[in-house]
């Protein structure tokens, strides 16, 4: 382990909640992926996959988001 | 000069991963554009030009539309155009062409107050439907069933900052006896694929929890979509489209920035292949007569523009 938030993606794929600090294991993702905190159920944006997976809390809907 | 096609977008969802698995199987250059990093100085479209053309993904319509229309203003073509986008991103505007070129559409009234709405609303007779004009997946999105359900909706309406909250698009309510509609995904000049959205609830969006199944594209589905396809630009785009029993089917909205997710499971049709050869196509046309396909500029203003 590198850090609080980030972990070598190659070694165990997997990454803190910013907001709760669950430890989720992320399968295959990319940069810019929304991913869900399973235990407080936030919304995450992988920001970077290398060196580490790192996440944020992703943007809150705006309104004119959609298709 | 080989091809390179940029990606805007805001968020790489199922969608996303699909198109760039498209774009890696054809061998094909491409770049990712983060619409929070972009930046654009329009005396200089240099950085740009690199790009036959342009997929727009953005998840926001308002950054989506701009972008684009920067990028058309430069003749560098966009999938879809700015004039596609600020048609289709507004149910009014969209509306509008549709009615001049003859599409069927659920009865639409507009007004610009509450108590013209109310008028509009009753001439029309309950239930109706009151949309924002701008905005997506149902959201705020009203059935009024009576007088005192309008009075309320229009009320909150009136609350809310975004002037174009004031602007009331009241739609017929079209009863779903299958409580079911149907959306068609339409590349170019073909419907490619179609599905059911089927859900106990009357907003059927698959955002909001409405299911998939294959719909057979039949030649009167396919005839009307291209229609629809047509009276809003063209391009790469999704309609939603209610079935009746007396008035074959309407079209109740066309979308720009298509999601299927849930389509391609149920129809089986490669849906991102179509739509990234589409992009090839026009990027080929673009790099070999310097056109951009059904170009110009946009009739409206996007989400909460100032006058």
């Amino acid at each position: 382990m590198r850090g609080p938030l980030c972990f070598p993606m190659e070694e165990t794929m997997s990454a803190l909640c910013p907001e709760c600090e669950a430890n989720l294991s992320l399968n295959d993702v990319m940069r810019g992926e929304i991913v869900v905190c399973p235990d407080c159920g936030v919304d995450l944006e992988v920001t970077s996959i290398e060196p580490a997976v790192a996440l944020a809390l992703a943007p809150q809907e705006a309104e004119d988001w959609g298709e | 000069m080989t091809m390179k096609i940029g990606v805007l977008l805001s968020r790489v969802r199922v969608e996303e991963k699909w198109l760039f698995e498209a774009l890696e199987n054809r061998g094909l250059a491409y770049d990712r554009l983060d619409d929070r990093e972009v930046k654009f100085d329009l005396a200089d479209p240099g950085p740009w030009q690199q790009y036959s053309v342009v997929l727009e993904r953005s998840i926001s319509y308002g950054r989506g539309l701009y972008a684009c229309q920067v990028l058309n203003t430069w003749g560098i073509p966009t999938v879809n155009t700015a004039a596609v986008a600020a048609t289709c991103g507004d149910k009014l505007v969209t509306s509008a062409a549709l009615q001049a070129a003859g599409v069927p559409q659920p009865n639409v009234r507009v007004a610009f107050t509450p108590e013209s709405a109310l008028e509009a609303i009753e001439e029309m007779g309950y239930p109706v439907v009151l949309k924002p004009v701008i905005g997506s997946w149902g959201r705020l999105v009203a059935r009024a069933n009576d007088r005192e359900a309008a009075e309320a909706i229009l009320e909150h309406r009136e609350a809310l900052g975004n002037y174009q909250h004031q602007v009331y698009y009241i739609q017929e309510y079209v009863h779903k006896p299958n409580s079911r509609d149907i959306r068609a995904f339409v590349v170019g000049d073909e419907t490619i694929a179609a599905i059911y959205r089927t859900s106990p609830h009357w907003i059927t969006n698959t955002a909001r929890g409405g299911v998939g199944t294959n719909c057979p594209v039949t030649p009167e589905l396919n005839a009307i979509c291209l229609a629809a396809a047509k009276a809003v630009g063209g391009g790469v785009l999704a309609i939603d489209m209610l079935e009746t029993a007396d008035r074959g089917f309407l079209i109740n909205e066309v979308n720009h920035t298509m999601e299927f997710h849930s389509s391609v499971p149920a129809t089986g049709i490669d849906i991102a292949g179509e739509v990234i050869d589409y992009v090839v196509e026009v990027g080929k046309k673009h790099d070999e007569d310097g056109s951009i396909q059904n170009y110009k500029l946009p009739v409206t203003s996007a989400a909460g523009a100032a006058q």
